[in-house]
């Protein structure tokens, strides 16, 4: 135990001491909150203009929370840097000789990166609530009602995840390039493409973001731009499976860095 | 103290380290000498168990490296210069790794002062130029006052004064009972600094000896003899019990006796001497030829494949017009 809370205060040293850190987790709340203030003022200023039956399914919440799309951008940035920066500059070599019961090691990386991104993304959530349903005016919602609480809460535990999967695949990838690479294109790009496409629709319900956001849904039939409604799950099923991603990327990135050469 | 027994490390088809076995004791500085490419670095990284060996295995003072629960203050490495993160100060750098082993904060300041770099401590190694990298690393691996200290090359890159007090901080760390283990591809910079020497050669081990004894065995020394009427003065010589050898180049070359003596038959047998001078193989020699069929990447031309410094390839024929003549196998022949 003593061990693991030196190598814990260790891992908290190497995150605050880089600048990326900061530049990453200031970009997924600024982007988040930003993109999201933007799109409830537009809404808010075309409400009357809006169909009827969007209306009845309008989520005052969930828009709240749509700059979170690009946002977790950014989170998905520290998560990446925060792991395959060690391979990249090489200081993986002087890590595992400090520390190498490995698993130790990565449980300390990640419980340290997870608890700022937790504390990051519940700020961001909350923040862009306040400031999505103060620009909505008549048309927002309060934290008191039903689920609400729920979903932004849910906002921020979807940032938290997103980044805990992202370490998963860095430890698996290593390599900076290829983590960005591949990450950020299926988060920004394929998924959306998955999700759009009616043939694909109902695969890509499943994919760990679609299903992740479904947590910061209030009003279950609607979802607005993003079409929410017609999924096989709630709102915690969708965390749920969302987890399951997030532990099959631990599980890979621990066997990878347990078995392979460091 | 460093055990190794039989320890292998295959990738595919191609073996770097092949069944190394042998110990390093404290109190003297080890030189791990080796061509590039002979399996040093691979070896170092499987003692920190960075690498899983595919056989065999390392002891760290009778223990899996990770069975140490605070490794640095048993053991302590430089691996390759850069294994810091370019962003992070010297300071945080080396306190992330004290941190972990529950070195106290102030032992971090003490080896930045120790190594030279207390005044670029809040710098980023980002812009540190080689020399400063290694003095990092340097102070990396002083951080938890090991038993036990590793360096792989940890010249390069240094200047002449860095050289030097790398040079002296090995001695003194031996000095003081520790086990110094250093590897270099430079024979020259072992001789200087190591008291024991394990050589090895496509990963295998050639020698495991002290310097004392490898010098006594592998120096040679030799006269040579140049003269316009060869058979003559080597037929003379050889009445007299001495056996003179046809160099390449036209010269003779003499073992085990002095030049005066050589000296003195041609005088008595009239034969005119152009040149009469005792040679010395350097160390830098010996060990090319130990290494000389290990070597894995063999230059193609003579006049690349020869060393710095004084040695014989002053008696090969200048142009290299032998392609693949290996290192030494010219006067190995002759012998």
């Amino acid at each position: 135990m003593a061990h693991t809370t030196r190598v814990l205060r260790s891992e908290w040293t190497k995150v605050r001491s880089v600048r990326s850190t900061l530049w990453t987790l200031l970009i997924a709340a600024v982007v988040t909150v930003g993109l999201s203030a933007l799109i409830c003022a537009f809404t808010a200023s075309d409400f009357d203009s809006m169909a009827e039956s969007e209306k009845a399914v309008f989520d005052a919440t969930y828009v709240s929370f749509a700059g979170m799309s690009l946002g977790q951008l950014a989170m998905i940035a520290f998560g990446v840097l925060v792991v395959s920066n060690e391979y990249s500059t090489g200081m993986i070599r002087s890590s595992l000789s400090a520390v190498p019961q490995r698993g130790t090691f990565m449980f300390c990386k990640i419980f340290v990166a997870t608890a700022l991104v937790l504390v990051v993304g519940m700020a961001t959530s909350f923040t862009t609530f306040f400031v999505g349903q103060q620009l909505l005016g008549d048309h927002g919602t309060t934290i008191g009602e039903p689920n609400v609480l729920r979903a932004v809460i849910g906002g921020g535990l979807y940032m938290t995840l997103i980044a805990l999967f992202t370490m998963g695949v860095a430890f698996v990838l290593r390599s900076p390039m290829l983590a960005f690479g591949t990450l950020m294109p299926f988060f920004f790009i394929i998924s959306g493409i998955l999700g759009g496409v009616s043939a694909t629709k109902k695969f890509a319900h499943y994919l760990p973001d679609q299903a992740g956001t479904m947590i910061m849904t209030v009003e279950t039939g609607g979802g607005g731009e993003f079409g929410v409604g017609d999924r096989p799950y709630g709102p915690w099923g969708g965390l749920f499976i969302m987890a399951l991603w997030v532990v099959a990327s631990l599980v890979a990135g621990y066997l990878v860095l347990k078995k392979r050469d460091a | 103290m460093i055990e190794l027994e039989g320890l292998t490390k295959r990738y595919g088809e191609k073996t770097a380290v092949d069944r190394l076995t042998f110990s390093v004791r404290p109190g003297v500085v080890t030189g791990f000498l080796g061509p590039n490419g002979a399996g040093k670095s691979t070896t170092m990284r499987m003692m920190l168990g960075l690498d899983s060996p595919t056989s065999g295995h390392v002891r760290i003072d009778g223990k899996r490296y990770d069975q140490l629960q605070e490794p640095l203050n048993h053991i302590g490495a430089l691996l390759e210069a850069k294994s810091v993160h370019g962003g992070r100060t010297a300071y945080n750098h080396l306190l992330c790794l004290a941190q972990s082993n529950g070195i106290p904060d102030r032992r971090v300041d003490a080896v930045l002062d120790m190594v030279g770099l207390a005044s670029v401590a809040k710098k980023r190694p980002k812009g540190f130029s080689l020399g400063m990298g290694q003095r990092l690393g340097i102070a990396a691996a002083l951080l938890g006052d090991p038993r036990i200290v590793m360096f792989d090359e940890p010249v390069n890159g240094l200047d002449p004064e860095g050289i030097h007090w790398v040079r002296n901080l090995m001695q003194q760390l031996a000095a003081e009972g520790r086990t110094v283990f250093v590897s270099s591809h430079l024979m020259s910079e072992m001789s200087v600094t190591a008291e024991h020497l394990v050589v090895i050669g496509q990963g295998r081990l050639m020698a495991d000896t002290s310097m004392a004894d490898f010098i006594a065995e592998n120096s040679r020394t030799y006269v040579r003899v140049r003269t316009p009427e060869p058979e003559r003065l080597r037929d003379a010589l050889h009445a007299t019990g001495v056996n003179a050898v046809a160099a390449d180049d036209g010269s003779l070359e003499v073992d085990g006796q002095p030049a005066a003596r050589i000296g003195d038959v041609a005088a008595q047998h009239r034969v005119v001497l152009h040149e009469l001078s005792p040679q010395n193989a350097s160390l830098e020699e010996a060990f090319m030829r130990l290494t000389a069929e290990s070597v894995e990447y063999h230059a193609h031309t003579a006049a690349q494949g020869q060393p710095p410094g004084p040695a014989p390839g002053q008696s090969q024929p200048p142009g290299g017009d032998r392609p693949t003549q290996q290192w030494g196998t010219g006067w190995k022949e002759g012998r």
